[in-house]
């Protein structure tokens, strides 16, 4: 077991500090995290566990910026993001995050290339530009002959690659990952992370992964559990220690 | 992003087609319905446009010129006893049975005009098809193109020059045939002479239905107006268009049909109910859109898509449907033009308001719908793409 906060040879790509948030008012108010620290490093492939209801969802939307912190101290890169505005947060996660969903979010309507090419887009870079580069990352994720289909013409690992893609293409420095695997079969799940690492990792960019997937932490450099709405452990992965078992306990959850 | 929008549109197939299908039927309705109506307004006034003079000279009480409280036929001589008049002439206009060769009876719209100045002819004959002083010959009649059709006696063979038909027992023989436009009632005009329209007509005491007139030179056609108002008791109108003015018999007509029948709240429940129909159509489909796209344009704004941009999209996507369906609408109004120009009937006329009128409330329709996408998306939290 090792210290939330990071050992200084990384560089930080978030650092969370006594961050809180609750939902609702008055007597229907829930906290939902009581004070987290967590730091996120570049290079590694850090993974968020815990059980259901314990907050992971709303941590990893607070480090995206899609969901403001009710307190504690929150920096993604150096920026605080409970200074910016609501436009400016919009901005950054545009230019410096990439995501990746459980239920994959692939337009229906839109081809692969298209689908590949929205954070492009988003970003104002001309189609013609986007559509190349989404190619590129298509052809890396081994989904080069199927540019031209929709999604509904995929499988569910076909369909995660492209939303791998997707949250490359633009090639951020901070890929959030919601339970990628979940929808997956495990050889499915084993095949897309094993692609995911080969694409995705790099010493520029950090990479969290929110995830119930036992199978999938061998990928992982860092594992943090999440509890009651703190985080209660996090273990480095590099293969020294074995994986302690509340962790593997609290992925089934 | 705008392409992506476009693309997400069309790419819904089912909701694409029936977001058209809402506004072309509403655009078809409402401008099918507004320009038969002006059509049956302007029909009103066909005798005003067939009968052509510069003032309309009637019974004070008469209100439109399809109302007729007939005149002696010394008011002739009244008006042309006021000094501003350079010209007046009797006109006899009524509504008479013609029975034709083959025992039928059709209904026409018989108009009687001064033998000598021919005032209140019809504009133009049809090219090799009669002269107007031929009217001046033993019971010479002109028709229009429409009674060519409707007062043949042989289907198939229309009514050529030289043909008679019987009015009031008395032969009437076809010298001409011009155009004009079709009256209220749906009868043919046929016009002959005073005199001789007096013989084709069961007599009465008094017959002149109204007196044709024209001003001076250097003399307005108002003043003229007043003048005879003045004069003679009589009511006077000008005859320069409908909107003109008060003093003006086409607006005073249409007026008249607009407040004393209940065809403008039948074609206005038309207009509104396609109004109606079209926007629930398209606003619910719209909403039905944005909703089955709400998890894709939730994963958009989290990925850094900003409101605005959302918003754009949700108002391309709207006004194109808007455009494509107005366009369809207005393509399918056209065709009902042509057919209804073509057989004269039904009444079609289209104000150059009136497309740009259905425009508006087609914008108006689509403004609704993209508001209500853009409140459900500018609600929308990015931080909802995580809660599956």
């Amino acid at each position: 077991m090792s210290d939330p906060v990071s050992p200084p040879q990384k560089p930080l790509a978030a650092c969370i500090r006594g961050v809180t948030r609750s939902f609702g008012d008055g007597g229907t108010k829930l906290l939902v995290l009581k004070g987290v620290d967590l730091d996120v490093r570049c290079g590694d492939i850090t993974m968020l566990v815990g059980p259901s209801g314990c907050g992971k969802t709303t941590l990893i939307s607070i480090i995206a910026g899609t969901l403001a912190a009710d307190d504690g101290q929150l920096e993604v890169f150096g920026n605080d993001l409970r200074k910016m505005s609501k436009a400016a947060i919009t901005r950054f996660r545009a230019h410096t995050i990439g995501f990746i969903f459980q239920q994959f979010n692939l337009i229906p309507t839109l081809n692969c290339i298209e689908n590949a090419s929205v954070p492009l887009l988003i970003q104002g870079c001309s189609t013609r530009l986007a559509e190349k580069k989404a190619r590129a990352l298509l052809e890396q994720v081994g989904l080069g002959e199927h540019a031209k289909k929709r999604p509904s013409q995929l499988s569910g690992g076909q369909q995660q690659r492209v939303a791998i893609a997707r949250a490359l293409v633009h090639d951020p420095r901070l890929i959030i990952c919601d339970e990628p695997t979940a929808a997956l079969d495990a050889k499915n799940g084993l095949l897309v992370m094993e692609i995911f690492e080969q694409v995705a990792r790099s010493p520029e960019r950090a990479v969290l992964i929110v995830t119930h997937d036992n199978r999938i932490f061998s990928h992982a450099n860092r594992i943090a559990s999440l509890d009651d709405g703190k985080v209660t452990d996090v273990h480095d992965a590099d293969g020294s220690s074995p994986l302690p078992d509340h962790i593997a306990n609290l992925a089934h959850g | 992003m705008l392409r992506l929008a476009l693309k997400m549109l069309f790419g819904d197939t089912g909701k694409y087609l029936m977001l058209i299908a809402g506004l072309v039927f509403a655009t078809f309705l409402m401008a099918q319905q507004a320009a038969v109506f002006c059509g049956l307004m302007s029909w009103t006034t066909a005798t005003l446009k067939n009968v052509p003079a510069p003032i309309w000279v009637v019974e004070k009480q008469v209100e439109q010129v399809n109302e007729t409280n007939p005149l002696l036929d010394t008011d002739v001589a009244r008006v042309r006893s006021v000094d501003s008049i350079a010209w007046a002439s009797p006109i006899y206009s009524g509504i008479q049975r013609v029975r034709l060769a083959n025992g039928n009876f059709k209904i026409i719209q018989l108009i009687g005009i001064d033998a000598t100045t021919l005032a209140g002819a019809p504009p133009k004959l049809q090219p090799g098809q009669g002269r107007l002083e031929d009217l001046r010959l033993p019971h010479a009649v002109i028709i229009d193109d429409l009674g060519r059709k409707r007062l043949a006696s042989d289907k198939g063979r229309p009514v050529e020059l030289g043909d008679v038909f019987e009015l009031n027992d008395q032969e009437a023989r076809v010298v001409g045939i011009a155009d004009a436009m079709m009256s209220f009632t749906g009868g043919p005009y046929v016009w002959t002479t005073y005199e001789r329209a007096l013989q084709y007509t069961p007599a009465q005491r008094k017959m002149l239905s109204a007196v044709i007139a024209a001003p001076r030179p250097g003399v307005s056609v108002e003043q003229a107006v007043a003048d005879i108002e003045r004069q003679t008791g009589l009511r006077a109108f000008t005859n320069q268009g409908f909107g003109s003015s008060d003093k003006d018999f086409n607006t005073t007509t249409v007026w008249w049909y607009i407040r004393n029948t209940g065809i403008p709240i039948s074609f206005g429940i038309t207009v509104v109910v396609g109004f109606i129909v079209g926007m629930a159509i398209s606003c619910q489909t719209f909403y039905s859109f944005v909703m089955e796209n709400m998890k894709h344009l939730g994963a958009l704004k989290a990925m850094g898509t900003s409101n605005w941009t959302l918003c754009t999209m949700l108002t391309t996507q709207a006004f194109t449907v808007g455009f494509v369906g107005y366009g369809i609408g207005m393509l399918l109004t056209g065709l009902f033009a042509r057919a209804a120009l073509e057989n004269k009937q039904p009444p079609f006329y289209m104000p150059i308001s009136v497309p740009f009128a259905v425009l508006g409330v087609i914008l108006f329709i689509c403004s609704l719908s993209a508001l209500i996408g853009i409140w459900r998306v500018s609600r929308l939290e990015p931080a909802m793409v995580f809660r599956g």
